[in-house]
């Protein structure tokens, strides 16, 4: 693996695991929504580089695309915010 | 207080049972051994070609040698799909939800994306086995066009007893086939249509047409999906 590669991969892989705290962190649902899409964008993207396109395009297309929908629509039917 | 005490037992009786169990396979050891092969991986990749006349390694194996397995995929999720429908007519919303008219760059754009996706959904399930893609992935997007279009305009609805038969003769088209290869050659999900030349679009056998059974049913449950929950929130 190139180094300008491999230090993609890991500046990636760090975000994952920052947007992975913040969705278990935050009270705002919304902003955990858009957190785990984050996860899921950026382990497709991760998938690509570690040469396994076919399991990028499922990630990209159902964690990051369908999925943060359907929640959304969830939280609009349910509450925004998490109680204590 | 008990609680977290009883969750740190179950914790730590898990990761022993675990450890034991990865400590008994050494690390970076080769874990099956499958003749000249130094793992199942390496047959996949030496032989896929021959053996199935599929370009695509992934799509042959998730198609032809392990086909069983993806039927109860696409099962789980009718199922899923069917639970969901199930569970929201149970609990019909009363409350009055805020409507906004979508934006002129949501409308237009959609205009334009819609058919993009729609191409490109069927692009991804027709060359499943020429290149990165299939059926699961190729309905998902599908579908996302039509969320597209169900956020842009409040008033389009697709015709749901129309997406279930769609759906439904799609379902029973792969277990068709599936029947047919018992029947031919003896195996569930044989491969009865030969392997043509590898590389070109008509090739591979059953796998593009399972491929394009599998995108419709996909797209058609995960519109339907996408509907009635849309229904649920802007009714009343």
């Amino acid at each position: 693996m190139a180094p300008f590669v491999l230090y993609l991969s890991l500046a990636l892989a760090i975000l994952m695991i920052v947007g992975a705290i913040v969705v278990v962190v935050t009270k705002d649902l919304l902003v955990a929504v858009i957190a785990s899409a984050v996860v899921d964008l950026v382990l497709a993207i991760l998938f690509y580089i570690l040469q396994a396109p076919d399991v990028a395009i499922t990630q990209a297309a159902i964690g990051a695309g369908l999925t943060t929908a359907i929640f959304v629509v969830v939280l609009r039917k349910t509450e925004r915010f998490e109680d204590d | 207080m008990i609680r977290r005490l009883f969750v740190l037992v179950l914790l730590i009786i898990i990761g022993y049972f675990l450890g034991t169990a990865m400590a008994s396979i050494p690390f970076g050891a080769e874990k099956v051994d499958v003749g000249p092969y130094r793992s199942v991986g390496n047959y996949y990749v030496d032989n896929t070609v021959q053996e199935t006349g599929g370009v695509n390694a992934v799509t042959s194996i998730v198609v032809l040698y392990r086909g069983f397995d993806t039927l109860g995929e696409v099962t789980v999720l009718f199922l899923a799909a069917t639970g969901l429908a199930a569970i929201l007519a149970l609990t019909r919303e009363r409350r009055k939800l805020k409507k906004e008219k979508p934006s002129l760059i949501m409308r237009v754009g959609t205009d334009y994306l819609f058919p993009a996706a729609i191409v490109l959904g069927s692009y991804v399930f027709l060359h499943g086995h020429l290149t990165p893609g299939g059926g699961f992935p190729g309905g998902v997007i599908i579908a996302s066009g039509f969320l597209m279009l169900f956020l842009a305009q409040w008033r389009y609805k697709v015709d749901e007893l129309g997406l279930k038969i769609i759906e439904s003769l799609a379902g029973m088209t792969y277990v068709t086939i599936g029947l047919i290869g018992l029947f031919k050659l003896g195996t569930f999900l044989g491969n009865f249509l030969g392997k043509g030349t590898p590389g070109a679009l008509l090739s591979a056998g059953i796998i593009p047409v399972i491929y394009i059974v599998i995108g419709i049913k996909v797209g058609s449950e995960m519109t339907g999906l996408l509907q009635n929950l849309r229904e649920t929130t802007e009714n009343e």
